[in-house]
């Protein structure tokens, strides 16, 4: 792959740094990161991925830009109110940059359709930006199941968290976590409120993960919770314990298929 | 004694169990919270049979996405 002179000067930045170079420019250009939801955490992530190069970004979105959704979802505008929001990502990510090739899929994610997805361009990264745990389980799963690396946050009111699973290299979301909490036990974010900056504060942690996956570069939030406290202004990494015995990831796993948890819609 | 949860130290008078632990802590759904005790995962099922000692590292994890952290 040859460069052209726009593209030496759009990169110039990352190319400049030892650690990503001409080479490592070539890698995010021949990559491919599937962003799930284009909503708080997956609109900042999806406009950082774009702008570093990445060269193919999957949208999954089933829903529409809503006024209520542009406190946070910098990726969407006033004048793109109504229209689907895998549409609006395509084009605000290729006016910043017409490089990038954008697959759009709008959709909810299910178990009949997550595998063809992350199978339709077999990503190599995926970014959970959902808002609910049905859909974290659903992609945890069956990013495990395709040994495929992932990104997992969320966020609400003025706190967020954040790890990375890469397959062999730590604990996935599910040794943490174990199963959804049961719906309605917990209020939604639309009850709760979220500060519109969590989302881009942790759904740009999130796009660093996956450009350093790329790039095969730095230590990875693998074994790992980042959990943000915005009143106290405080970043704390936990280390998480190991569980053998994880269904999806442990020794002998018993999750061989994909669970549609009981689900509660919820706009983050 | 004492013990750290979530990073912070916090001083108990006597030794106590982690369900106690969760209540003092003003966990407020505890059943489904995370926890670790210096760096193992604790079933739900042992949290009354879990005495807290010395020095002890208790991380609180919670659900976050969704929802309100629990
Ligand atoms: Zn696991």
């Amino acid at each position: 792959m040859k460069f052209t002179n726009e593209q030496m000067e759009r990169y110039s930045r990352n190319i400049i740094l030892n650690e990503v170079g001409v080479k490592g420019q070539i890698k995010l250009l021949e990559s491919k990161v599937l962003i799930v939801g284009t909503g708080g955490l997956g609109a900042p992530a999806a406009l950082y991925l774009a702008a570093a190069g990445v060269g193919t970004i999957g949208l999954v979105d089933a829903d529409a830009v809503d006024l209520s959704n542009l406190q946070r979802q910098i990726i969407h505008s006033t004048t793109k109110v109504g229209k689907p929001k895998v549409a609006s990502g395509r084009e605000a990510i290729n006016d910043l940059n017409p490089d990038v090739n954008v697959v759009t899929y709008q959709e909810w994610v299910s178990s009949a359709n997550i595998t063809d997805i992350i199978k339709d361009e077999d990503y190599d990264f995926i970014i959970d930006g959902t808002d609910n745990f049905p859909a974290k389980f659903l992609i945890n799963d069956a990013c495990v199941l395709l040994h495929k690396p992932f990104s997992h946050a969320g966020i609400i009111k003025f706190f967020g968290q954040t790890m990375t699973y890469v397959p062999g290299q730590g604990p996935c979301y599910r040794c943490v976590f174990l199963n959804p909490p049961p719906p309605n036990t917990v209020p939604t974010c639309k009850e709760a409120g979220v500060l519109g900056v969590m989302g881009g504060i942790i759904g740009t942690v999130q796009a660093t993960e996956a450009v350093k996956y790329l790039l095969g570069i730095g230590e990875l939030l693998t074994g790992r919770l980042l959990v943000f406290d915005a009143l106290e202004m405080e970043f704390r990494t936990v280390t998480l314990a190991s569980r053998k015995n994880c269904v999806v990831c442990g020794e002998n796993p018993t999750l061989k298929d994909l669970i549609d948890y009981e689900q509660r819609a919820c706009e983050l | 004694m004492i013990v750290k949860v979530n990073g912070n130290e916090v001083v108990l008078e006597k030794a106590i169990s982690l369900k106690e632990l969760l209540v003092v802590q003003q966990v407020r759904t505890p059943e489904y919270v995370t926890v670790q005790l210096n760096n193992e995962f604790i079933s739900a099922g042992s949290f009354e049979d879990t005495l807290i000692k010395d020095g002890d590292e208790i991380e609180f994890l919670y659900f976050m996405g969704g929802g309100q952290a629990l």
